[in-house]
């Protein structure tokens, strides 16, 4: 694992699979009456949000508290920020607090990237959104998920799974972190959207595109539905709402067309009726309220792998050990 | 006679044959073999290339208004290092250069700094708004002169006032330079839009936003018969139709930065703001279209965009970041390396689309002329054996916004002489 989860790209096979692996160690954690691990006692990880978004917020949060890290939540509204402090300063100023990891959440597409090899900070850096470029915890939670679902759980990947993505492509991280992440665990990705919410240059991603969604049901594993904002309607992404939901939104009678098995995922926050249905959203194939659960599973192993170092992360009798200094 | 004399031995003029030429006062008074150094200072160069000083047709000067990051003076002194005799100052200063009193500041600027003449650029719209022509008569007659019109930094995209401004400045044979990007098909843009932006999250800036005013320009410009000039090229779609529009007859001219006949959208994957730049770096197809269409006079100069931003606009994410890249200093170096060590194109080459070409787009008199006797001694001298990493420490500007830092770049301007007056001597500021 490198010192920063920034892009999907970033992992290898080999680490996506530790990943999850390690996922179902503290998803585990979670049966326990005491769900909480003292591997990150005296770590410092500082929630660092640009943009609104309190599921990713929560879910960091509860992440590396339970694994007895101190928590630092600094959001951009009603603080320095939104008085005109750059990047820079908030990052100069989060370095000398100590911080040892930085989730951050930027509307920029490469913040994160930034604040990671500026020389701003010497901590880890964790992206969790940034702009419409990528958000890698988000893509790992869905791994996870479909892996659950679909194979034999821990240490297998994802070889030979057919995995649909439906909705807005152009502007999705969650997208673009999915599709790295998924074919590196080696499933097959097909895109699906109306044309104008492909992005231009898609020929180069390791993925099949389809404008029409009815072809793919049949042989896919998993559907996965992006959030579509009905904003994107007056920039003419789509003629209206319901025109969207006709062509690509995914109802009871599309979802029986699915294989058995197959799940219906989906990141939230929902549109319900806009790209999914109730009917569809509240069955038992949707793993929505799972993929939620999972997150803090993932976020904890994400935190844990950074900053947590070679100790097992899961003991049954917490070992007595020095603090490590801080790296930095 | 007691006029200062400058021999200069033994350079290679416009890459040729080794050659004295002796300056006296203002003007070039002899070329030949072995002249006489009597009462002359001496300036040994052998091996070094002697060239018209250079012209920018395009230059941000920032002054008035963005003194943090350059001044007329600054600018004017990056200028001379970098072998220019002569600059374009853009307009899109604070104030506007949209009246005769701006322009005249500037220009009033650019004749106290010495270093390097300025010719102000009129905006074309009132404000670079793009609904009112500016007082474009007024601005010509004032005594800046202004025969170059530009609402750079913004495209005048309204299709009837880029026709009346064509056809406004035939009254005085001026040139509208068009920014060429349409506005609606670049909202948000960050960066060329293609399979880098796709992976990168970033918004795209499509070729077709650029080509497409073009395309529209050459058509007002031949139906009103105006010329017009386009900015800072960048795609080979725009070079297919700029070539298109000259072989019609057509009066169209185009520059091509330095920036754009070396980098590539890849470079954008740092995400470094250094990179962001309007138009934006673009694919190796391209680049290399672009080196083509200079070396073949389609693209009929090298136009440096020079445009300082301070260090805070820089050292930020992407998106915060402005747009542009300083280029005075490391132009003839840019091109050098692309377009002369290459061999696409010759020293004489290199005199045409960096003086000679510049000069009559603007109808500068005294720049772009032939090193011969009789002429302003308006000249540059480059070692081109020389290489080195760029240092942007070392810069004249003000701003130290250059994509090229530490990158090793060959040709190094020795000296630059403004009316016979070395404005840089062995390298350094006189």
């Amino acid at each position: 694992m490198k010192r920063h989860l920034i892009s999907a790209g970033d992992l290898t096979r080999d680490d996506a699979v530790l990943i999850l692996d390690t996922a179902e160690e503290m998803a585990r954690v979670a049966d326990r009456p005491v769900k909480k691990l003292p591997t990150l006692r005296g770590r410092t990880v500082v929630n660092l949000f640009f943009e609104d978004s309190t599921r990713t917020r929560i879910s960091f949060e509860a992440a590396a508290k339970r694994l007895s890290a101190d928590v630092i939540n600094f959001s951009a509204k009603g603080s320095s920020v939104s008085k005109g402090e750059s990047l820079k300063d908030t990052a100069l100023t989060l370095e000398a607090m100590g911080a040892d990891a930085v989730v951050i959440r930027h509307h920029d597409s490469g913040a994160p990237h930034r604040l990671a090899t500026s020389g701003w900070i010497g901590g880890s850096v964790v992206n969790a959104g940034d702009g419409t470029h990528e958000h890698p915890t988000q893509a790992l939670l869905d791994a996870f998920t479909m892996r659950r679902r679909l194979t034999g759980g821990e240490g297998h990947d994802l070889s030979g799974r057919r995995v649909t993505l439906v909705g807005d492509i152009l502007h999705s991280r969650v997208a673009r972190s999915n599709v790295r992440l998924l074919s590196t665990l080696g499933a097959h990705v097909t895109l699906v959207a109306p044309p104008t919410l492909v992005p231009v240059g898609v020929e180069a991603w390791p993925c099949e595109v389809s404008y029409a969604l009815d072809p793919v049901l049949a042989t896919s594993d998993a559907v996965m539905m992006l959030r579509v904002q009905r904003e994107r309607m007056k920039a003419a992404y789509f003629p209206t709402e319901r025109e969207y939901a006709r062509r690509y939104g995914l109802d009871g009678e599309r979802m029986a067309r699915m294989p058995e098995h197959a799940v219906v995922m989906h990141p939230g926050p929902m549109n319900r009726g806009m790209e999914i249905t109730a009917e569809v959203a509240d069955s038992p194939r949707c793993t929505a309220v799972e993929q939620v659960t999972n997150g803090v599973s993932i976020r904890m192993a994400v935190l844990y792998l950074l900053l947590g170092g070679s100790e097992p992360a899961v003991t049954t009798v917490p070992a007595a050990r020095t603090e490590e200094s801080n790296p930095s | 006679m007691s006029q200062r004399k400058t021999l200069i031995r033994g350079a290679r003029v416009l890459g040729g044959e080794p050659r004295d030429v002796l300056i006296d006062g203002r003007t070039v008074a002899e070329v030949g073999a072995s002249l006489d150094a009597a009462g002359a200072d001496v300036v040994e160069a052998a091996g070094s290339v002697l060239l018209p000083g250079l012209v920018d047709l395009h230059t941000h000067l920032r002054e008035p208004g963005r003194e943090d990051s350059e001044t007329v003076l600054t600018g004017t002194r990056a200028a001379a290092q970098g072998g220019f005799t002569a600059v374009h100052a853009m307009a899109n200063t604070f104030p506007v250069a949209d009246t005769a009193g701006v322009v005249e500041q500037v220009w009033r600027l650019g004749r106290e700094s010495g270093y390097c003449d300025v010719q102000p650029v009129g905006a074309v719209t009132v404000g670079l708004e793009g609904r009112q022509l500016a007082e474009l008569g007024a601005m010509h007659e004032s005594a800046a002169g202004v025969r170059v019109f530009s609402d750079d930094g913004k495209c005048v995209d309204d299709a009837v006032i880029m026709r009346r401004a064509l056809e406004y400045v035939k009254a005085f044979d001026g040139v509208v330079a068009q920014h060429a990007q349409e506005p609606r098909l670049t909202e948000g843009a960050q960066m060329n839009e293609g399979t880098v932006s796709a992976e990168l999250g970033l918004g795209g800036w499509p070729a077709v936003a650029e080509e497409s005013i073009i395309a529209r320009d050459v058509l007002l410009a031949a139906h009103v018969g105006s010329r017009v000039h386009i900015c800072h090229v960048s795609t080979a779609g725009s070079v297919e139709i700029i070539r298109w529009a000259k072989s019609k007859g057509w009066n169209v001219t185009a520059e091509v930065t330095p920036h754009h006949l070396l980098l590539t959208d890849e470079l954008v994957r740092s995400y470094d703001p250094v990179f962001k730049v309007n138009p934006p770096l673009r694919t190796r197809e391209d680049v290399l279209a672009l080196r083509e269409a200079l070396a073949d006079g389609t693209v009929d100069c090298v136009a440096t965009d020079h445009a300082p931003h301070p260090h805070e606009d820089k050292d930020c994410e992407w998106g915060a970041a402005a747009m542009g890249m300083v280029g005075l200093e490391t132009a003839l170096s840019v091109v050098q390396e692309t377009m002369v060590d290459t061999g696409l194109l010759d020293w004489a080459g290199v005199a045409d689309r960096m003086s000679v070409r510049p000069a009559a787009i603007g109808r500068l008199d005294g720049h772009g002329r032939p090193v011969s006797p009789g002429e302003p001694a308006n000249l540059t001298l480059v070692d081109p054996a020389y290489r080195g990493p760029v240092n942007p420490a070392g810069f004249a500007s003000r701003s130290r916004n250059t994509p090229y830092e530490g990158r090793e770049l060959p040709g190094r301007v020795t000296h630059t002489f403004l009316r016979g007056q070395a404005t840089v001597s062995d390298g350094k500021l006189a």
